[in-house]
């Protein structure tokens, strides 16, 4: 194994993690204003791969466009139609249960999961989607001899992306009327409700926010394969609901640094480890994510939970 | 219709159209020459959107009409009658469950002459139905009695299947040796998830269980030379009854040849039946006689509050130890029986769908109730049969219908919970919403 190899390995392993990260933003997110494990958010991410993938189609058979201007306007398509759906899943199954006792919302969720896979069967159709690539090429960037690292144009996307949206997201929570009202809801919802905040229209719109990341993770991870299916929500959603885990879950930062260590992760796994070993690769994320809970349950960057009787 | 009613309908319309134009209304296939193209279906997002517009209508209509708001938790009206149908629902469904596999064989009583009612279909439904009864049960303990969110029960069911399959294809024991073993092995396994999670509460240990049962399903579908991968272990040894085979031949040795009767393929299922049927009673026995127990109390006290629990000298680890290892026997009991009656495991039949099944049979049923767990299996999995020529949209139609129950009736069919110990001696059921839970 050579330091070419690894340095691609290292460039995949970010690029993938910076996807799972993106997800695992809106598991946090939603994890630290309601308490609730949203588990139909890999669903969701499902979701905005399938749109992106159809922007994409529709882009290249009406306008003729294609390359880096048809992703530009398919990516906010997928978002807005993706964010749609977070909102609708949201008001039709979450928000009739609030206060409901604590499982409710779980259950609800897991039903909403099997509804939107099964939905996207039905309609989609069951079979893999593949995709011709959206941008070709790369760039050279290390040469070790004979051997060449490039950097493709398809990494070089999801890194600037996904850095992209994850700037305006902190701008978002840092700095406008909203981020502050969504930083009172995760400290107090009571609280911020007394004080004046339509904590309705706060969760919603952070259920609409976390669809619209993972439109985006969608669409990257629609690059990065360059095939889709109906499935692909589900074990997605399960490795960056284990990132927001790692990362401390309610913390943004912790999602995006434990997507990147799980990137990293099943990137190494897949690269190194022997060769009946390689299957096993997601069996090594979900390990993670139980060893986590056991040993380091506030993750990596989150805060203790007390619980006060 | 008020302006504002049709105002807001309207909205719901158009955020239907927004929701299934991209997706119903246009369907990427692959074109013959390879590469995606779109193929558009826009009656369908039509029709889907006028639906749309309905509903919110009638919705709007029904909730004017209504003067609770629809998130009421006041009992409704149909919680009295519902509880006296309750007291007679058991023994009735015992009966008629017991009675079924009779109706598969024409009597002959001198006057009478009663033909043949059910047919081998009915009773592999039964057979079905029981199973899930009894993986409800089993499952019940755990999520029900204890309050731990288990969402990889099928982990258990696994165990139990390949357990009997690799013991009975390797060395040829026996059914009824193996199925002890089975539940054992499951148990073990169940202890082996148990202990790590114990600090774990409420969603995190449902996902921890997730994440074992995704485990188990990768390894049993990876360790080709255990357990043959996909392809799964075929060949597994029938049960037989005390050592007599269900074979047609009707020579020596077999039932009908014991028993000197004609040999008929129906013995055999009507014997799996009654075995299942056997066994999700024992699970239904041992479950309510625990209850009455130090430890099925401390099991429900665990589930009402963990610090109360702690607070009151309760041992939490061997509470949730146990819990976790007596719901999954029963889960291997079960996956024993599975294997046995299928001849066949594979990993296509452990996986995350089936665990969210039996857990929504839990939890419509209302937790902790043992009879709503048997009508929501029978409800759930005779409803799957019903829609079988649907296909894919029947699961669609289960994870709707989940939605729907969990939005409309939180706590499941059979609401109520009679306390297990009462100070004054007199038994009165409490509502649901009453007792905490989840929180363990």
């Amino acid at each position: 194994m050579s330091a070419s190899y690894a340095l691609q390995q290292l460039i995949n392993g970010i690029s993938l993690g910076m996807i799972y990260g993106l997800i695992a933003v809106g598991y946090t997110m939603v994890y630290g204003i309601i308490g609730m494990i949203n588990f139909a958010h890999g669903d969701i991410f499902m979701i905005g791969a399938f749109v992106s993938l159809i922007a994409l189609l529709l882009l290249g058979a009406g306008a003729g466009l294609e390359g880096p201007a048809a992703l530009l306007l398919a990516l906010p398509f997928a978002m807005a139609i993706t964010a749609l759906h977070g909102w609708t899943v949201e008001r039709i199954a979450y928000r009739p249960l609030r206060g409901s006792f604590r499982l409710a919302p779980l259950i609800s969720a897991i039903g909403m999961s099997i509804l939107l896979q099964n939905y996207v069967q039905v309609s989609q159709g069951a079979r893999v989607k593949p995709i011709e690539p959206v941008l070709a090429g790369g760039i050279e960037i290390a040469r070790f001899g004979e051997e060449v690292v490039t950097l493709s144009w398809i990494r070089i996307t999801i890194v600037l992306t996904t850095l992209c949206a994850l700037a305006a997201l902190t701008w978002l929570v840092t700095r406008t009327p909203l981020g502050r009202a969504m930083r009172a809801c995760e400290q107090d919802l009571k609280m911020a409700a007394l004080l004046g905040i339509d904590t309705d229209r706060t969760i919603s719109l952070t259920f609409v926010i976390g669809a619209a990341l993972a439109a985006v993770a969608g669409a990257m991870y629609l690059l990065f394969y360059g095939v889709i299916d109906f499935f692909i929500g589900f074990v997605a959603g399960v490795k960056a609901f284990t990132a927001a885990v790692l990362g401390g879950i309610g913390s943004l930062p912790g999602a995006v640094l434990g997507g990147l260590l799980i990137g990293l992760i099943e990137t190494a796994w897949q690269a190194y480890a022997p060769q009946h070993l390689t299957p096993y690769k997601d069996v090594a994320a979900f390990s993670i994510l139980a060893l986590t809970l056991i040993f380091l349950p506030t993750g990596l960057l989150g805060r203790a939970e007390v619980e006060k009787v | 219709m008020s302006p504002a009613a049709l105002k807001d309908a309207a909205l719901t319309a158009l955020v239907a159209l927004a929701l299934f134009a991209p997706l119903v209304g246009l369907r990427t296939d692959v074109a013959p020459a390879g590469g995606l193209y779109l193929r558009q279906r826009w009656d369908d997002v039509a029709i889907l959107v006028a639906l749309a517009f309905a509903a919110r209508l009638a919705l709007l209509a029904w909730r004017g009409q209504r003067r609770l708001p629809t998130a009421s938790t006041a009992p409704g009206w149909w919680e009295a009658p519902l509880r006296r149908l309750g007291a007679l629902a058991a023994p009735l469904l015992l009966a008629v469950a017991v009675l079924l596999p009779l109706g598969a064989f024409s009597w002959d009583l001198g006057a009478f002459a009663i033909p043949a009612v059910t047919g081998r279909y009915e009773l592999d439904l039964g057979i079905l139905v029981l199973t899930y009864v009894m993986l409800g049960w089993g499952l019940n303990i755990v999520v029900g009695l204890a309050g731990l969110l288990d969402l990889g029960y099928v982990a258990f069911y696994a165990v139990g299947a390949y357990s009997y399959a690799l013991l009975a294809t390797h060395f040829g024991w026996s059914f009824w040796l193996c199925l002890p073993l089975a539940g054992i092995l499951a148990a073990f396994w169940g202890v082996l998830l148990g202990f790590p999670v114990l600090r774990l509460r409420g969603d995190y240990l449902a996902i921890v269980t997730l994440a074992f049962g995704e485990i188990i399903r990768i390894l049993l579908v990876n360790w080709v030379s255990l357990t043959g991968g996909p392809n799964g272990i075929g060949g597994i040894p029938r049960p037989t009854f005390f050592g007599l085979t269900f074979s047609l031949s009707g020579g020596p040795g077999t039932f009908a040849g014991f028993f000197g009767i004609e040999p008929d393929p129906s013995h055999r299922v009507v014997f799996l039946y009654y075995l299942i049927l056997g066994l999700a009673l024992l699970t239904n026995w041992v479950s309510i006689r625990l209850r009455r127990q130090p430890l099925g109390r401390a099991w429900e006290a665990l589930r009402e509050d963990e610090i109360a629990c702690r607070a009151l000298g309760i041992n939490i680890t061997v509470t949730k130890l146990t819990a976790f290892a007596i719901g999954a026997m029963f889960g291997g009991f079960a996956g024993a029986f599975f294997a046995t009656r299928q001849a066949f495991v594979s990993p296509e039949s452990f996986t995350f769908i089936e665990s969210a099944i039996i857990l929504a049979i839990v939890v419509l049923g209302g937790m902790g109730s043992q009879i709503g767990v048997a009508v929501a299996a029978l409800v759930m999995i005779g409803g799957f049969e019903l829609f079988r020529d649907l296909q894919e949209w029947r699961m669609l139609v289960f994870g709707a219908a989940m939605v729907a129950i969990m939005v409309l009736r939180p706590r499941g069919l059979v609401a109520s919970r009679t306390p297990t110990v009462t100070l004054t001696g007199r038994k009165r059921a409490i509502s649901g919403e009453l007792v905490g839970e989840g929180h363990g």
